[in-house]
């Protein structure tokens, strides 16, 4: 750039902006005072536009969760869009904030620090991963942050965590197998052998599923987990005792694909029973090639991806809102197949954060506002089926911060998933193990 | 499952691993041969000829044609994107050992940051050109696994004779014993540098092609074959073709068995103590030359 062009483009630009600026103070003046002599509007301004209710979302955007991150994404925008339209949380638009945790636990202790330190968020929602969880939660907790997980895991209900965090859009790991234990048994057989992911939310299906099919009389005959690098799957299969009657399998990540290929590829048609979380398979498409031999065996589902034959009003609303499919794909790509059984949780978390915002009468970011919320929050005790709710009824216990919801059982038939079995919500429900709501807020 | 069936599945996954491995970690000890250069880059390469196969695929749509244009197009991208890498960097920092290492550090995660952009972080799956299953009496195996070996020992071969007997390789092999000799002798240094880097990512390409319908295509796959390649080419001798292969199939092999009988965790301690043990009695290698 040459001297002599410069100061000309300056005076031109600064003359320009101080007009501009001029006018608008002006219009800003004139707006408020305005404003301020009808006195009706006051509250309404303070509240509503100027002080948006922020929501931070902690997505798993890349790392290995990101499939789950997209859907998460896309649930939770048409969650908030919805309630905007609707006229907000209190009268208050939410505004959501999302960052990426890059499905790591260092990085999501460091967005739930951003949230509450440079974003100033009311509250924190989101993830999914169990490490990520346990490593954003005690942050959370340290910074009285309330932090809503959508993520599965039995650390919640367990009493590892704290008193500002809850799950209560989502039924934990331990009510899901436990529910799954008596179909499991009195169907497809009692001699199970486990394939499940070595690290925390392997270990809950580990311990809670054993515990239950003992419960049925049956017997886990070998654990067989499977590191969490490993991209190769193979090598495991032949460990598998030949007596086995049930192989029971849950894997999550990337190789997701890989490992139920490599399976079918292990047995082909002659096969023992096989019983899958739809972990194993969500985000993958069920008639990818490779996958033929996976008809006739089962998966649970916390909500079924395919619609269903007597689908609700609340499905078909739910479904059209987020985008999806009647196969649990995108409505733009049918390749971009939907982490159906995990999203909804995050929708249903978002209208549980609204209903607990109104009870409490949350208005800043203030600890005894934050604490208000959590106490209003431990105070519900469910929720009905319907557009707030569309995966189904659903009871919360305050004191371990979790809910209970259906379960369901599906059959692969002709490349899709039907509905075998619906749960009771009592089949999963256990007695509290802690007391979240004697902790010190 | 008895002895001999299991024993013989672990050999199959153990023989398939150490082909693939043998290209990857061949592409990675041949650089460092002729160029004394460590590519901490060199598993991006990897990762971008599964993610390059994965859109050509893509663009094709038919499998079996889809993956035959990927498995020439794909390593060709790479290489092209490998000879740029080389003029743009490597050759700006006068090939200095040490200024290289950090070089492709950073290359490393401009690679896999670029992917992540404008691919994805998504595992994308890529249909296999052939899709059949081996039904041994015992268990089943896929057919394009075999395949993926018989390829790769092709490729091996191909690589042999085109440094062991043509005259390019007769020019690689004068610029490894001693670049400033074959200089003054009127060999283009420069060039053969180029074209050994070219080389050397596009075999790590085509590793990722014939991989990619088995394991998906994704933006952090680079990692592993990256940290194999180095337990292989320590092990075989930092520069020595001959090593790179012999220690391919002694890791792959015995990684395959290790998991298969006792845990994959114990396979991986097992391969970095060997590393370890190679550093501290053999430094050079275990067919490795002696530093001149």
């Amino acid at each position: 750039m040459t001297r002599s062009k410069t100061p000309k483009s300056n005076n031109q630009k600064s003359l320009i902006s101080r007009r501009a600026a001029l006018k608008g103070l002006g219009a800003v003046a004139g707006g408020s005072a305005a404003l301020g002599l009808a006195p009706g509007f006051v509250r309404y301004i303070q509240v509503s536009a100027a002080e948006p209710l922020k929501i931070g979302f902690q997505a798993h955007r890349t790392g290995i969760g990101a499939a789950y991150g997209r859907w998460y994404e896309r649930t939770t925008n048409a969650a908030v869009k919805l309630i905007n339209d609707a006229g907000g949380i209190a009268g208050r638009p939410i505004q959501l904030i999302t960052e990426d945790d890059g499905t790591d636990p260092k990085r999501g202790s460091e967005v739930v620090e951003k949230f509450a330190s440079q974003h100033k968020v009311d509250i924190t929602f989101g993830t999914l991963f169990s490490h990520v969880v346990m490593g954003s939660a005690p942050r959370a907790g340290e910074l009285k942050m309330p932090y809503y997980v959508v993520s599965e895991g039995h650390h919640v209900a367990s009493g590892a965590l704290n008193r500002y965090t809850f799950q209560p859009g989502i039924t934990d790991v331990k009510a899901q197998v436990s529910s799954m234990a008596p179909w499991i048994a009195g169907n497809l057989g009692k001699k199970i052998t486990m394939i499940f992911p070595d690290y925390a939310f392997g270990y809950d299906h580990r311990d809670y599923f054993s515990a239950a099919i003992e419960k049925q009389g049956g017997q886990v005959l070998k654990l067989l987990p499977i590191p969490a690098t490993e991209t190769s799957y193979t090598k495991y299969f032949p460990q598998i005792p030949s007596d086995t009657e049930v192989l029971y399998h849950v894997m999550v990540g990337p190789g997701v694909l890989t490992f139920v290929k490599e399976m079918g590829e292990f047995y082909g048609s002659n096969r023992p029973q096989i019983f899958g979380f739809i972990d194993s398979l969500e985000a993958v498409d069920i008639a990818s090639p490779g996958l033929e031999f996976l008809d006739g065996t089962y998966f649970w589902e916390a909500y079924p991806r395919y619609a269903q034959a007597n689908q609700s009003e609340a499905d078909k609303f739910y479904r059209a809102a987020v985008g999806v499919d009647n196969n649990g794909a995108s409505l733009e790509d049918s390749k971009d197949v939907a982490t159906y059984s995990h999203m909804f949780g995050c929708w249903e978390t978002l209208y549980i954060i609204k209903e607990a915002v109104e009870a409490s009468g949350y208005q800043s970011a203030t600890a005894a506002d934050k604490k208000k919320l959590v106490e209003a929050t431990e105070a519900m005790k469910g929720w009905k089926e319907g557009n707030e709710h569309p995966q189904g009824d659903k009871t919360f216990v305050g004191q371990i911060h979790q809910c209970f919801g259906h379960q369901f059982i599906s059959k692969v038939a002709g490349g899709k998933l039907e509905v075998v079995h619906k749960t009771e919500i009592a089949d999963g429900t256990y007695e509290p193990e802690t007391d979240y709501t004697k902790m010190a807020l | 499952m008895s002895l001999g069936p299991h024993l013989l599945l672990a050999l199959m996954e153990g023989t398939v691993a150490a082909f693939v491995l043998a290209l990857t970690a061949l592409g990675l000890t041949l650089v460092f041969g002729v160029m004394r250069i460590v590519n901490v880059a060199h598993g991006e390469f990897f990762m971008l000829g599964a993610v390059f196969a994965w859109a050509f695929a893509h663009l094709v749509g038919n499998p079996a044609l889809g993956f035959l244009v990927a498995v020439i197009a794909s390593p060709i991208v790479v290489g092209g994107a490998a000879l740029v890498i080389d003029r743009a960097i490597l050759r700006r920092f006068n090939y200095q050992p040490e200024a290289t290492i950090v070089a492709t550090i950073g290359l490393l995660y401009i690679i896999q940051q670029l992917v992540l952009i404008f691919y994805g972080p998504d595992a994308r799956s890529v249909e296999a050109p052939i899709n059949f299953r081996v039904q041994l009496p015992w268990f089943g195996y896929s057919g394009y696994k075999l395949v993926v070996a018989g390829i790769a020992a092709l490729l091996l071969l191909a690589t042999w004779y085109g440094i062991a007997k043509t005259k390019l390789g007769l020019v690689m092999r004068a610029t490894q014993f001693d670049s400033e000799t074959a200089q003054a002798f009127g060999i283009p240094v420069d060039r053969v540098y180029a074209a050994v880097f070219a080389l050397g990512a596009m075999l790590a390409a085509i590793a990722g092609v014939l991989i990619v319908p088995i394991k998906q295509a994704y933006y952090l796959m680079g990692l592993d074959p990256l940290l194999l390649s180095f337990i292989v080419v320590i092990i075989g001798g930092l520069g020595s073709l001959r090593g790179a292969i012999i220690a391919a199939f002694v890791i792959g092999i015995s990684d395959g068995v290790i998991s298969v009988f006792f845990s994959p965790n114990l396979s991986k301690i097992l391969a970095t103590l060997l590393v370890a043990l190679v550093l501290i009695f053999r430094p050079e290698g275990l067919f490795g030359g002696k530093a001149r």
